[in-house]
């Protein structure tokens, strides 16, 4: 079961300033290979904090990571090599501007992995047919809308071929009309058996997708347990509490 | 009128050869802008970059003797662009002749090395407002996918900083061009001292004078219109 275990997370402190805001106040979990997790929690719980931490964009104050065996927070770590199997999706999308879609998917695989470009652009092609969007290979990011940026955001991370895939409110940016496209890409990618570690608002999203939903207050960790367990019969109050805010 | 005119022209440029003073001026005026913006540019990229990594990693380095390391060099920039922004170029052109560089021979290197030098400090924070104006999210992109710092810089923040900064470094060229016009305080002869050269020599002021101010304005005018066909065609690619 151990070697099943992808993420590891102990005692996760992190503070902002001069450690005057505790956006994390020892966390401790673990991922697996294969499962979904989505993280809820009120405004300024420390959500993303805790997903930017998992790929050291956050520098954690203390506390370890342990991703494949190997210590992030470890200063002796290659960073840059272990950040090339944790894919990462943003709210704003942050897809190169400089570049066109197709420079946006096989940069990283041809500078990072070393793949041809012929590689790069043939697995490009297939994940961007995948999403419905091979017809924008040539387009630029500002002649796409926010669903479309999306897809391609999460095309880009897929071209590294990365072992577990991050997202942070991917569609708290988007026109409702749009949520659904870029759900229903992720809603894919799990049945596809990607690990996933998935900050949302969309409760919906969580219930029907998700493996383990983990509530996140005030920096600590309160409860977590399956979407049945979390919307079903939960336990904490402020999970009572946050629930019958936003269902 | 126009015979006046025509017998001006003929007396300041053609008799003597004098036209040769501008010409060879105009020369020097070029060779000098050209090869102090080269190092201004150099000088401004490496200044800003360690300016720009020090301040966007100050907070996460871990105390050694990198981090000693490049708050040191940090503040070495600092006095740098202090220094020079704070000087006049005249001063410091001055001094670069008669004190730091007074064993050169060569007259143009010595200009190109203090306008070099200075033009690195405003080169510098051009870029380094470029790189500052780039989203931050792109940087972030750039590193969750598992680039280096450097490589985030070179193929993702530059290409975009640099877009954003092409007028103000235009802008910079054009200061530049401008003012080595005081070469002629270190006995060089560029296009201004040319003019005035040869208004020395035919004691009429008017020809020589303007013609050196229509050449300057005409290089202008014509890089503007280079800078501008550049800049539409890098706005193509983006909003
Ligand atoms: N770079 C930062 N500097 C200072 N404080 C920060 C920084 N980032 C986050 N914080 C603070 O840390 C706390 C947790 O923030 P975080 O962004 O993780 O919350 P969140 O749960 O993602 O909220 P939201 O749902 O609004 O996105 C908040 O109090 C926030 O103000
Ligand atoms: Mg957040």
């Amino acid at each position: 079961m151990s070697s099943d275990i992808l993420i590891e997370v102990k005692d996760l402190h992190k503070s902002f300033g001069t450690g005057k805001i505790h956006a994390l106040n020892g966390i401790s979990t673990t991922i697996s290979r294969g499962e979904v997790v989505c993280i809820i929690g009120p405004s300024g719980s420390g959500k993303s904090t805790f997903l930017r931490c998992l790929n050291l964009l956050e520098k954690p104050t203390s506390g370890q990571i342990i991703f494949e065996g190997d210590d992030l927070t470890d200063k002796k770590v290659n960073l840059n090599l272990h950040r090339q199997r944790m894919g990462m999706v943003f709210q704003q999308f942050n897809l190169f501007n400089n570049m066109n879609i197709m420079k946006n998917l096989t940069c990283a695989p041809m500078k990072l992995k070393k793949l041809s470009k012929a590689a790069a652009e043939a697995k490009a092609m297939e994940l961007l047919n995948r999403v419905g969007l091979a017809d924008r290979a040539d387009a630029y990011p500002y002649q796409l809308s926010g669903g479309q940026k999306q897809r391609v955001a999460i095309v880009r991370a897929l071209c590294m071929e990365p072992d577990v895939m991050l997202f942070d409110e991917p569609t708290s940016a988007l026109d409702p009309e749009m949520v659904g496209e870029v759900l229903d890409v992720m809603k894919e990618l799990a049945a596809a058996g990607m690990t996933m570690v998935v900050v949302t608002h969309e409760m919906g999203f969580a219930r029907e997708v998700a493996h383990r939903v983990v509530f996140l207050d005030e920096g600590k960790l309160l409860e977590q347990g399956t979407p049945q367990q979390i919307f079903g019969n939960p336990q904490n109050e402020r999970l009572k509490s946050f629930l019958a805010k936003v269902l | 009128m126009f015979e006046k005119l025509k017998a001006e022209f003929i007396f300041n440029f053609i008799e003597g050869d004098r036209w040769k003073y501008i010409v060879n001026g105009l020369g020097v005026t070029l060779q000098v802008t050209f090869f102090a913006l080269l190092l201004g540019t150099v000088i401004g990229v490496i200044v800003a970059s360690i300016r720009s990594s020090y301040d966007q990693t100050k907070d996460d380095l871990r105390p050694g003797p990198w981090k000693v390391f490049l708050t040191l060099l940090n503040g070495l920039c600092k006095l740098y662009l202090t220094v020079i922004r704070g000087t006049p170029v005249v001063v410091q052109l001055l001094i670069g002749y008669f004190i730091i560089f007074v064993s050169s021979t060569n007259t143009v290197l010595v200009a190109v090395l203090v306008f070099g030098i200075n033009s690195g400090a405003y080169i510098t924070e051009i870029i380094r407002g470029g790189i500052m104006s780039v989203d931050h999210g792109q940087f972030e992109a750039g590193r969750s996918i598992g680039f280096s710092y450097l490589q985030t810089m070179q193929l993702i923040i530059i290409p975009q900083a640099f877009k954003n900064v092409l007028p103000s470094l235009a802008n910079e060229f054009i200061a530049l061009l401008k003012e080595t016009a005081v070469c002629g305080y270190i006995g060089l002869m560029d296009l201004t001292k040319g003019g005035d050269v040869i208004r020395g020599r035919t004691f009429s002021a008017f020809m020589p004078l303007f013609a050196v101010a229509l050449i300057y304005l005409l290089l202008v005018i014509i890089f503007s219109k280079l800078v501008g066909i550049l800049e539409r065609r890098l706005r193509r690619n983006e909003q």
